[in-house]
């Protein structure tokens, strides 16, 4: 059979299952549709939680960027996944004891005000919207590569399978789709992981064979690719090359983020209880953290592998004639260009520009792998449901997010709070549906700046939600003064930041960073900021009502954790 | 409950809080960052060992703190009579 056969198999297969588990998990009740019921076991949610989480990115991109970024790659390893630390101990277990539905909920709550709301509101549209339009582009890259269908077809198809059970099955019908995207996704990524550990050191498991020797001869691995590294101009793999309190910055802003983003909060809202909410937190991190110490293993091979191929055992360049067929392959989708300067017919693979003669796009190290590494057909396959798994079950929890946003907190709690749960039943599927749609035209016809704007999304919600959330909790002297005043400042101090050195004056190198922070981790100064103000500003006005008082001493024990519900 | 028992049970909960966050700080910053150059003087297997807290390491730290919260927490819960079920 050949890899289109293959790949038409199993993808169809993975799509009839999704459909399947939408038909049996429709939703019946507004609850249903916001939080699955409030019934999810807290290993299934962890489950759900990690497909949720682990986007088109973490799949596709990671493993390639931590291959050209060596150790510096460590931010994102440890930025998202550290964060869940974070959420299980500050966060999920008093969110779930105060048991709402949405994050515009506690904050609208716990700040007695409808502006605090719509403030949370606009923050968590505005980060899901960047968010979920990278997602359904890669869909649609995933379809045009494997398929060989236009990216447009590729989106709508894309856009078809989520508005079907995002929209008929609400939380319940994305819970349980999840359980099964992560089930495919995580196969897909091990399967050729473990194949070219297996290949290169003779171990099982990735996360040993890249500390190990190499089955040639030759010494440890990692020793061989700085080595190799050396030679060719570049930084040891192993050494770190940005500036150290940039990788704090960008570490921590990817750390707090992902404890403020609301598609990952919200998940913590569909177990039965404070205690689920905890464990069900490390479920999570454990199903993740599979895939996040596989991918620098990944990461390690791929490139040893790859400067290999490119520039031959003896490091002369291979002779193009000669290449294998992947390099061929990739060349007519462009994610790899040869340019023979020295016109010796040789690849030739190198930092300096007057030696390199290849253009290599991260993106190959994951969707190429199994091809470098001569793997079966089906193999090539699996990788391309994995990543449709990882793109479409990301899209359908940030639309959740995005349609319960709409409904619940906007429709329901300030415009028109008379309707039957009937009628928000109707209005959260519409704005689901709508939802959908903007995401899938985002994606056919993406603003020059979505690409990077996804990366930034965990800078915003790091620097508006974390520390609203956070004071809420632990601080009962925190007021809506200062919570509003706080997340407006932060959110518009990091945006601010974002776009004058991304698109007002990109030129503007590093020297003209603040403290050498670079927009990827500005997000952590303005979290700061945020926490500053709030506290400066809560003290300097009157505390808050005595029942909001009671209210936070209320969520910080677990007993009473009725069912997630609306008051 | 009592304002005094409320009280101590809020103190222990963030006395947890802050040694398992220190715990946490130090894998992640500490050794995956601050102090990874000077690891990278040691060596675990084929890993020099500040690269290996960076990435792997640190990771397999995150997992077992949840864990051992989740332990801790329930055992609180449970002494100071406000557990759920």
């Amino acid at each position: 059979m050949s890899v289109l056969a293959w790949t038409y198999l199993i993808v169809g297969l993975s799509f009839a299952l999704y459909i399947g588990i939408a038909i049996w998990s429709r939703a019946s009740h507004t609850r249903d549709f916001y939080v699955a019921g409030g019934g999810v076991h807290p290993v299934t949610n962890g489950m759900a939680t990690a497909a949720d989480w682990m986007s088109a990115a973490s799949f596709i991109s990671m493993a390639g960027l931590i291959s050209f970024m060596g150790r510096d790659g460590a931010v994102y390893l440890m930025g998202w996944t550290g964060g869940y630390v974070l959420l299980a101990l500050l966060l999920a277990p008093y969110l779930r004891k105060f048991g709402k539905f949405t994050i515009p909920d506690f904050i609208g709550d716990r700040y007695y005000s409808d502006t605090a709301r719509l403030v949370a509101v606009v923050c968590a549209i505005f980060v899901s919207f960047t968010y979920v339009a990278g997602q359904m582009r890669g869909v649609g890259i995933v379809f045009s590569r494997f398929l060989e269908v236009d990216i447009t077809t590729g989106v709508v198809i894309g856009m078809a399978i989520v508005f079907f059970y995002a929209v008929l099955g609400g939380m319940k019908g994305i819970t349980y789709t999840q359980v099964a995207q992560y089930v495919v996704l995580i196969f897909a990524y091990m399967v050729p992981a473990i194949f070219i550990s297996i290949l290169l050191t003779g171990h099982v498991f990735p996360q040993f064979g890249f500390g190990a020797d190499l089955s040639g001869g030759g010494g440890y691995l990692l020793d061989k690719l700085d080595g190799l590294s050396t030679e060719l101009g570049f930084d040891p793999y192993t050494n770190g090359q940005k500036p150290m309190i940039d990788v704090f910055a960008i570490t921590a802003a990817l750390m707090i983020g992902t404890a403020g983003l609301p598609h990952v909060i919200v998940r913590f809202f569909t177990v039965p209880k404070v205690k689920d909410a905890r464990k069900s937190a490390g479920w999570a991190l454990i199903f993740i953290a599979i895939l996040y110490t596989t991918a620098p293993a990944v990461a390690a091979f791929a490139r040893l592998n790859m400067i290999q191929t490119i520039n031959g055992a003896d490091g002369a360049g291979a002779l193009y004639s000669e290449a294998p067929s992947w390099v061929k392959n990739w060349e007519k989708t462009g994610l790899i260009k040869w340019e023979d300067k020295n016109g010796d017919g040789r690849m030739f693979y190198a930092k300096d520009a007057d030696r390199n003669e290849m253009t290599i796009d991260r993106d190959i190290m994951v969707l190429a792998n199994p091809e470098i590494a001569n793997l079966p057909a089906w193999v090539i396959a699996l990788v391309a449901a994995g990543g449709l798994a990882a793109a479409l079950s990301t899209a359908a929890g940030l639309l959740l997010v995005i349609s319960s946003a709409i409904s619940h907190d906007l429709l329901k709690k300030v415009v028109m709070p008379g309707i039957t749960e009937k009628q928000e039943l109707l209005y959260a599927r519409l704005a689901a549906g709508v939802a959908v749609v903007i995401a899938g035209l985002l994606g056919i016809y993406p603003p020059a700046f979505v690409a990077q704007v996804v990366a930034f999304a965990f800078g915003l919600a790091a620097s508006s939600f974390f520390p609203a959330i956070f004071l809420g909790i632990f601080d009962k002297r925190t007021n809506k003064q200062g919570a509003i005043t706080g997340m407006v400042v932060g959110i518009a101090f990091t945006a601010a930041y974002i776009v004058y050195f991304k698109f007002v004056n990109p030129t503007a190198g590093a020297d003209q960073w603040f403290l050498k922070i670079s927009p990827e981790g500005i997000g952590f100064v303005g979290m700061l900021l945020n926490f500053a103000v709030t506290y400066a500003v809560s003290r300097m006005t009157a505390p808050p009502p005595e029942h909001i008082q009671h209210l936070v001493e209320d969520i910080r024990v677990p007993r009473g954790a009725g069912e997630a519900t609306q008051h | 409950m009592t304002p005094a028992k409320r009280k101590e049970y809020w103190s222990r909960n963030l006395k947890v809080l802050l040694t398992l966050l220190a715990i946490w700080f130090v894998v992640s910053f500490g050794f995956g960052i601050l102090l990874a150059d000077w690891l990278d003087n040691f060596r675990i297997f084929g890993f020099k060992l500040g690269f290996w807290f960076a990435q792997q390491g640190s990771i397999y730290v995150f997992v077992v703190l949840i864990f051992v919260y989740v332990g801790i927490m329930n055992r609180l819960d449970r002494e100071f009579d406000v557990h759920e079920d």
